[in-house]
């Protein structure tokens, strides 16, 4: 027998039943298919600018950093600041998805879109959503937003707008069944609760383990809140 | 991996004389445990949220089949493989087998327990396929070819010093011949060492914390970021999990999340949390073509309809291990296998028999800091006393010590007769012991009297005692 009906059937001997009953197995696919959420923290039961003020404060707390700017237009300009303020080369790899972004006001900043390579510094690229919550990103991997921007370079930019900052995880996974359907993921969707970081030796906590040893994130708060 | 859980008498009895040992282990009690009771203050949901992860997880168990099939059904959909492997010798192979047809050389690996319970390295190494540890802990231990004490700090064991060393011998072949000794630049070296091998190599394996049948998805949980280097830049993933690791939706992910890393580092969460699905889409610029689950039972399935059942909702958080005073006294590779602390001396009798780790259900006070802690609410103590009363009903422990449970057992239930043999037992030993009041020497009991006095009982039983106070008090 092979050993998918082994288990299964190991399964069902040692629970003391057959398959689940029509009855059963329905109740259980409704419950998949109506997301429904248990226990939701109270903390994130606060407006949108409140949200946006709590994620701001987690992230930082985790070793992020935040700015806000007014509007997409200068988001390109604060990249470059941030980059020469923290003397770093003015070359960066760019999710193809911030193609629009001002680069007319930022003359210094080289920029290439792609996929991460082993010898980029710093990448940029946009988040899906934030949540509140624990000060985490939501990123979702794309023809047009490669998750390997993420994790490969050491400094990491990312471009969050006020609007798609939500309170709990749930309110996060309803914007990715918003964008990409219910049922249906983008091949990668990444949590990300500040830069890379490791306790592997005596418990001393060391930044830049493998991923990004800097996070910034650049809120941009001219869209109207939701 | 190879079992020595039989040697661990011995072994606590080496390990306590190391002062390494003690150091490293203590530090569990100030690290981790002292952030865990800060994350779980600033939580008031924390206690439902344990209940409503345990009430949840029983759910599951008892719709494992169903669960599994639907999760498998969505990876198919999203165009992943699912690999059904009954016993450890069947995930190697499926595993080797998706390597070889990718032509692998080399394997990079994220951090996972069930790739040490089928000591997945030493079986790919013996197929002339090299395997990379990449978490940093890991790497650690697969340099100095050993394996982990601790089940999300691998390397806990391990001093600074002796990381230096590993390092100073194992990266001079890459030009960096200088011995470092700060934590942030051995940090360094090791990132700049794995940075290469991520990008070359043919296949990334990772772990899953959980398989998610509404999507099909795995969620690996990482503080490095190297899982995802592992699973995004080789043209192959492999995410190898257990059975009892499905959930149902996303939403019941994410309340396991709130309690795993609160748990386990007592951060509110881990750094990184990624949901894999399928391989990379049609339009993708980055992400591995080909995406595999190897899902491995290995005995897990066996515990369903037992008193041991719910054992299958733990989530490999470690917070046990790190409120248990035994593990702190005696350390991860005392216990022989996989897994250590309470979670090892209450599954590991199920993973590896009885026979093999029937010292382990023993290595306990009974405190019950472990329950306590336990984001899922596993009744760790209740299940080693389950194991002890198989140990003896199916005549596995010593005959000494069934012998002694049994005439203990005799006395017991028979109040009279028990109270009649305390009282004497208490006088003599109270003779005995004259007027210094101990006793250094007693047969039957040198395990004691070998390396401290025994205090003599002051001549009366507790019952005795009890009952002239009571009348004392009517008078």
């Amino acid at each position: 027998m092979p050993s998918r009906e082994k288990i299964l059937n190991r399964i069902r001997h040692n629970l003391g039943r057959g398959p689940l009953s029509d009855e059963a197995a329905a109740a259980a696919r409704a419950r998949i298919e109506g997301h429904s959420r248990n226990i939701v923290p109270d903390r994130t039961n606060i407006s949108a600018a409140e949200k946006v003020d709590l994620f701001q404060q987690k992230m930082e707390a985790l070793g992020g950093t935040v700015t806000r700017v007014s509007s997409m237009d200068n988001v390109a300009e604060e990249v470059q600041d941030y980059l020469s303020s923290h003397n770093l080369p003015s070359k960066i790899k760019m999710s193809p998805a911030l193609s629009d972004l001002s680069f007319e006001k930022a003359p210094l900043l080289e920029v290439t879109e792609g996929a991460a390579d082993i010898k980029d510094d710093v990448s940029l690229t946009p988040a899906l959503a934030a949540m509140a919550e624990s000060g985490t990103l939501c990123m979702a991997s794309g023809a047009d937003t490669p998750s390997t921007l993420n994790f490969l370079p050491e400094n990491h930019i990312v471009v969050l707008k006020a609007n798609q900052v939500t309170g709990g995880f749930e309110d996060a996974w309803d914007r990715v069944r918003d964008k990409f359907g219910t049922g249906n993921m983008p091949r990668t969707v990444n949590f990300i609760s500040g830069p890379s970081r490791t306790a592997d030796i005596e418990q001393t906590l060391i930044m830049g383990a493998h991923g990004p040893r800097r996070l910034h994130v650049v809120i941009v708060e001219d869209e109207p809140q939701g | 991996m190879q079992v020595t859980s039989r040697h661990f008498k011995k072994e606590a009895h080496d390990a306590l004389q190391d002062a390494k040992v003690q150091e490293a282990f203590s530090k569990v009690k100030t690290g981790f445990s002292v952030a865990r009771a800060e994350r779980v203050s600033e939580l008031p949901e924390f206690e439902d949220l344990r209940d409503s992860a345990r009430d949840l997880k029983n759910h599951i168990i008892e719709h494992l089949d169903f669960y599994l099939e639907y999760f498998e059904d969505q990876v198919l959909l999203q165009g992943g493989q699912v690999h059904w492997c009954s016993t450890y010798a069947e995930a190697r192979e499926a595993i080797l087998k998706i390597c070889r047809d990718a032509d692998a050389k080399t394997v990079t690996k994220g951090k996972s327990m069930i790739t040490e319970e089928m000591a997945l390295n030493d079986f790919l190494a013996a197929n002339d396929i090299e395997p990379i540890e990449t978490d940093l802990g890991e790497y650690i231990i697969q340099l100095a070819e050993e394996y982990p004490s601790h089940i999300i700090a691998p390397a806990l064991h391990k001093t600074k010093d002796q990381v230096t060393e590993l390092f100073h011998e194992h990266h001079q072949k890459y030009g960096l011949n200088e011995r470092q000794t700060d934590p942030q630049a051995l940090v360094n070296e090791a990132r700049s060492v794995l940075r290469e091998k991520y990008v070359a190599a043919d296949v990334g394996i990772t772990g899953a914390n959980f398989m998610i049948a509404e999507t099909g998805s795995t969620v690996i949980v990482t503080n490095e970021g190297n899982g995802d280097l592992t699973q995004s830049l080789p043209k192959t993933h492999i995410a190898v999990s257990s059975v009892e690791k499905v959930v149902p939706t996303l939403e019941d992910a994410s309340t396991f999340l709130r309690l795993l890393a609160r748990s386990a580092t007592g951060q509110e969460m881990s750094v990184y949390t990624t949901f894999s699905t399928g391989p990379r889409r049609r339009d993708d610029i980055d992400g591995p073509a080909a995406f595999h689950v190897v899902i491995v039972d290995s005995g897990r399935t066996e515990l369903l309809g037992t008193d041991k059942q719910d054992l299958l909702r733990c989530l490999k958080c470690g917070a046990c291990m790190n409120h248990c005073p035994v593990y702190q006294a005696v350390g991860g590779h005392t216990y022989g296998w996989v897994y250590p602390g309470p979670i090892g001396a209450a599954l590991n009798p199920q993973m590896v028999g009885l026979e093999e780790a029937r010292h382990l259900p023993n290595a306990t006070s009974f405190c019950g800091r472990c329950e306590e802690v336990c984001p899922v609410r596993i009744p760790l103590p209740k299940i080693m006393r389950h194991w002890r009363e198989e140990a003896f009903e199916k005549q596995i422990a010593p005959k000494p010590e069934r012998w002694g449970v049994g005439l203990w057992a005799f006395f017991a239930k028979r109040p009279a007769l028990y109270r009649l043999a305390t009282r004497v037992g208490a006088m003599t030993l109270k003779a005995l012991a004259g007027k210094k009041g101990r006793l250094s020497k007693l047969p039957l009991a040198t395990g004691w009297t070998s390396v401290r006095d025994l205090p003599a009982p002051q001549g009366s039983t507790f019952m005795d005692q009890w009952k002239k106070q009571q009348k004392r008090g009517q008078n």
